[in-house]
């Protein structure tokens, strides 16, 4: 038996020499994404992944990893095989031309406009 | 807490990079240095790869031994409050575990195969795990003195190049700051207490200074293969730099509590660099290759562990199940 000062390992009678089978593939089964909401009407945010054999188990899982601070309100979990994703290699896909202030706030200047045409300087039609 | 993995930089260097493509490395050597992130699925080269694996399969593995010796006190703490904050420690470490370990996984093992090193004793967790916690006051130190060392490995290391590596450490760096406070409490609570509680508390100190010295490792030579990784932004600082650090930071609060450090070389310099007797390398070596006074035994609860919850793992299985690595 393996000696101990621990008395919770005196209790579970370890043998001297206990080997055991490699854990098979799969054992620690398949990974869940978890993304959490920290307050209600925030979004919800990728947060990690826990390993669990069903959906309830990583809700459960994902809640104690995640959420046991107090800081979750909502947890989702989705199997990791069911996202898609865009690649890093293909990061050339959210590249675009810089001339786009048409399609920025800042691109309009409606009061200098507004100011001019206060000033009577405005276009004649 | 627990967090430090040894990288043997006396290993080989030569052949660290043969056989990559010069243009790849010397875009990832860019993107490094830009300081942005590497993700799993970016090119990098082999020995960052490996290198990576082996650090945070260890600190994970080191929070799951870890919480061995501090865990023995669950049943004994004195007082419930004590019980209940040493429970919640406990439960913040394994689930750094499962933070480190999906970090690993990103990198293409599976935790299956980083548990199956663990058991069988090919991959190591941090030695000081491999000595025991005689009393509370052992529990004590740990809790305050390990997470503070482990802290400023975390720290360091959480500004690494590797994404989901840092993302797991700025998490467990913010559990940390409880451990942190909680295991000075205790000490200041022993160390401010009864003679016999003083007396307990110096012991443990005693007991714990070497393993605490060696906890950074040995001094790493300037070796073309450190400063790659520290290139790499996968090492951070140098374990001397980090020894440094410590000494620095906890030395005075130890000698604030009127506790004497088991070092008579022990002394700041005038340019702020501490002198300290070199800790044991031989015994550090001796401990980490099987040679320490708990090493069976923590290894034994841990397949024990493994064994006898298969059943509850295999009845929990579904046949539709299928393995896919983490993206992040």
């Amino acid at each position: 038996m393996i000696k101990s000062l621990d008395p919770r390992v005196i209790r579970a009678a370890i043998e001297d020499s206990n080997p055991i089978e490699p854990l098979k593939e799969m054992d620690q089964w398949e990974t869940y994404e978890v993304f959490h909401q920290k307050k209600r009407g925030d979004q919800h945010m990728h947060v990690g992944i826990v390993h669990a054999p069903n959906t309830e188990m990583a809700l459960l899982f994902g809640k104690e990893q995640f959420g046991r601070r107090g800081i979750s309100v909502n947890i989702w979990v989705v199997k990791t095989r069911d996202v898609f994703t865009t690649d890093y290699e293909d990061s050339d896909i959210f590249e675009t031309i810089p001339e786009k202030q048409y399609r920025e706030a800042g691109g309009y200047k409606v009061m200098d406009k507004i100011n001019k045409f206060k000033k009577g300087l405005g276009p004649k039609d | 807490m627990y967090g430090n993995a040894y990288i043997d930089t006396t290993e080989k260097p030569a052949g660290i990079l043969e056989g990559e493509d010069p243009q790849r490395l010397q875009e990832f050597e860019a993107r490094v240095a830009r300081g942005e992130k590497i993700e799993p699925k970016d090119w990098m080269p082999r020995e960052y790869r490996k290198q990576l694996i082996r650090m945070i399969e260890q600190h994970g593995h080191s929070e799951i031994i870890g919480a061995l010796p501090e865990g023995t006190w669950i049943t004994r703490a004195p007082g419930f409050k004590r019980k209940l904050a040493l429970m919640a420690k406990v439960q913040d470490e394994v689930g750094h575990a499962q933070l480190l370990y999906s970090a690993a996984e990103t990198l293409g093992k599976t935790r299956e195969a980083m548990i199956n090193d663990l058991i069988t004793g090919k991959s190591k967790y941090s030695n000081v795990f491999n000595y025991p916690a005689y009393t509370w006051a052992d529990a004590c130190i740990i809790a305050w003195l390990i997470d503070a060392g482990a802290i400023i490995n975390q720290v360091a290391n959480a500004k690494g190049s590797y994404g989901p590596y840092g993302r797991a450490l700025d998490r467990i760096c913010t559990e940390e700051s409880f451990h942190l406070k909680y295991g000075h409490d205790n000490v200041v609570t022993l160390a401010t207490g009864t003679p016999k509680q003083r007396e307990m508390v110096q012991a443990a100190l005693t007991r714990w200074w070497p393993p605490i010295m060696h906890f950074f490792g040995p001094s790493d030579k300037i070796s073309s293969h450190t400063e790659i990784l520290m290139r790499w932004k996968v090492k951070m600082a140098t374990n001397d730099d980090m020894r440094q650090q410590f000494l620095n930071m906890y030395v005075p609060k130890i000698w604030d509590l009127g506790l004497n450090v088991p070092d008579v070389n022990l002394k700041k310099n005038e340019d702020g660099k501490w002198d300290y007797t070199e800790p044991d390398w031989e015994e550090f070596k001796r401990v980490i290759n099987g040679g320490g006074p708990c090493n069976a035994e923590r290894l034994a609860v841990r397949r024990m562990a493994e064994e006898r919850g298969r059943w509850v793992r295999n009845a929990l299985n579904t046949s539709d199940a299928k393995y896919v690595a983490p993206f992040a």
